[in-house]
């Protein structure tokens, strides 16, 4: 399968009661690769698959291109396009091969050529051996490999998956997740995928677009919006984010719980910190000093919410073979090159 | 209160209704199939009163079969495919024209057909043929039917499976025909039961809108129960049975087998 490379410019969608879906963004999706629109609902991650679907067209002055191919004015069915969607949109008339089959039904594959492209799809998904059963038989799991299958069958130029996951029970979850991870870097197309669950987005996509109304808040890897997040949104998004905020005096920050060194100019400023960025240590010797007012022990770590450090609670997580209990004191040093400073 | 006697009152309940239901029809039968209505069954069954009725009125039975047919014709064809688009468009407009749709069933019968004859009057060739029936017929089944279809739309995503068939590369025509219709055959088919039924014994709208020469089956029992025998007018009922009974069990009959096709492929 060729890898098609999308690219969105000014693409924005105001409806007719003046609402604005999105704000006009912006996009490229180089050939092959898994770009994750990642955010809230209504953060405008749905209204831009749609308009790359060509399910919504974008407001004047907007492009949607294919390679070279300007496909802004094609409607869905003449894009080429395979799409997922979170409440699968299987036809509960037709058996699984002949759900499967439908794309290429449509675009008169002969018979023999179609069985087998049918064979080897429902291979590929391994779910040969639900192909003659009714669409209403089947579980979740199965029924989104069906779509799966569906969808890759006429062999599209990008594949578009709408939450594909979000119906499911956490484990399957995961597991199709890592089946899908390695179906998309197999096969070498091109997708966009949406989600409000950062952990998907994260193990999924070469880069994650996060969204948040209308706009787009950071494109980056995983890596990149993790540790380097554009803004508060995007910090407190992808992640747990704690926040202190106090005053700055010669490089050091006053808090309720004591001081922390943070460096740059005197005045007002904030802070953020990821749970696992601030350390356990004795308390009379810590830089910064609160009590624990609740220990949930995770198995493979211990989440401690701490109070007393700034205005609102802190959430520290810890090594699971501590031992912290309620009403502990507790000192926390953070690690200085791990804390975001003066993010709008 | 116990739950046997829960089920007791509830079996109970369900007998009285059916007994509502079903007794005055078994009496009218039975009269038809008297000798003599006053002297009951003791005075004998016969099927005299049924050949009369049928050689009296079979023009009437005959018209009322075709008159049935084309309404059932022309709502499928118009009322199935505005379901669609109503369920597909949503939002204020497509409910304003929902209720217009229903509008009739809410008007008098009688009101309706002054309406049609105030409009179409004028033509006359019209107004004097049969069709002018079914455009009475089909302004009144027509939300029995996009109501039944609208109601099957709405009991899944129809708009997700148009989409996902729109993925694929099928066109608006292909879409509606290959992945609407067969996912709202209950619809259609229960729509179906309520038209066919409906115009079948129609009476209100009928009656204004009949002339001497469009009679149709009700308007004929009016008149069997006004000038003829009881005997013979309870015959006309059970001729209405006899023609209701084997269309009701053939669209059931129908909308199984295309349900079993459907999952058999």
């Amino acid at each position: 399968m060729t890898g098609t490379r999308i690219r969105l410019t000014a693409c924005g969608k105001r409806y007719a009661d003046g609402t604005r879906a999105l704000e006009p963004v912006d996009l490229e999706v180089a050939s092959g690769e898994t770009v994750v629109l990642l955010g809230p609902s209504g953060c405008g991650k749905t209204t831009t698959l749609r308009i790359i679907a060509g399910l919504l067209a974008p407001d004047a002055g907007g492009r949607v291109r294919f390679d070279d191919d300007d496909v802004t004015a094609l409607p869905i069915e003449r894009r080429n396009v395979g799409m997922v969607f979170q409440s699968y949109a299987l036809f509960p008339d037709r058996s699984v091969a002949r759900n499967v089959a439908y794309g290429l039904e449509v675009r008169r594959v002969p018979r023999v050529e179609r069985d087998e492209r049918v064979a080897s799809l429902l291979r590929l998904m391994r779910i040969e051996h639900l192909a003659h059963r009714a669409i209403g038989t089947l579980s979740g799991g199965q029924r989104q490999r069906v779509a799966l299958a569906r969808a890759l069958a006429p062999r599209p130029r990008v594949l578009l998956l709408d939450e594909p996951l979000a119906a499911l029970d956490a484990k399957l979850r995961d597991t199709l997740r890592v089946e899908i991870d390695a179906l998309l870097r197999s096969l070498g197309v091109t997708a966009v995928y949406v989600t409000h669950d950062q952990a998907e987005a994260m193990a999924l996509g070469d880069r994650i677009v996060v969204m948040d109304a209308g706009r787009i808040a950071q494109v980056g890897t995983a890596r990149d919006i993790y540790l380097r997040p554009a803004n508060r949104f995007v910090a407190e998004f992808v992640g747990t984010a704690n926040r202190l905020r106090g005053v700055v005096r010669d490089g050091t920050l006053a808090v309720a719980g004591g001081t922390i060194a943070v460096g740059g100019d005197d005045g007002d400023a904030e802070i953020l910190f990821r749970p696992q960025d601030a350390e356990p240590v004795e308390p009379s010797a810590a830089q910064l000093r609160g009590r624990v007012v609740r220990a949930h022990f995770l198995g493979d770590r211990l989440r401690l919410i701490v109070e007393g450090i700034g205005d609102e609670p802190c959430v520290v997580e810890t090594a699971g073979a501590l031992a912290f209990a309620a009403g502990d004191e507790i000192g926390l040093r953070l690690h200085a090159d791990r804390v975001l400073r003066a993010l709008a | 209160m116990t739950r046997r006697a829960l089920v007791a009152a509830w079996g109970g309940v369900t007998l009285v209704t059916c007994v509502f239901l079903i007794v005055p029809l078994l009496l009218s039968v039975l009269a038809g199939v008297s000798s003599d209505y006053a002297e009951g069954v003791r005075g004998g069954l016969t099927l005299r009163w049924l050949g009369e009725v049928w050689t009296a009125y079979r023009g009437e039975v005959v018209r009322s079969l075709v008159l049935a047919v084309t309404t059932l014709a022309v709502v499928v064809c118009s009322g199935v495919p505005l379901a669609y688009v109503l369920a597909r468009t949503g939002g204020r407009l497509a409910r304003g024209v929902e209720e217009l749709v229903a509008f009739p069933i809410a008007v008098p019968g009688l009101a309706l057909a002054l309406a049609l004859i105030e409009l179409y009057g004028p033509f006359g060739t019209f107004r004097r043929s049969w069709l002018f029936i079914v455009a009475g017929h089909v302004l009144y089944t027509l939300p029995f039917m996009t109501r039944a279809v609208l109601a099957v739309l709405q009991s899944f995503d129809v708009g997700a499976l148009d989409e996902a068939a729109a993925s694929l590369g099928a066109g608006t025509l292909r879409r509606f025909a290959g992945v609407v219709l067969p996912n709202v055959r209950a619809g259609i088919v229960a729509g179906a039961l309520m038209t066919f039924t409906l115009s079948v014994g129609e009476f209100n709208l009928t009656w204004l809108l009949h002339t001497p020469l469009t009679k149709t089956l009700p308007v004929g029992l009016a008149d069997a129960y006004a000038s003829l025998r009881l005997e013979v007018a309870s015959a006309y009922t059970l001729m209405f049975f006899l023609m209701i009974v084997p269309v009701l069990i053939a669209l059931q009959w129908f909308a199984r087998w295309t349900e079993r096709r459907g999952f058999a492929a």
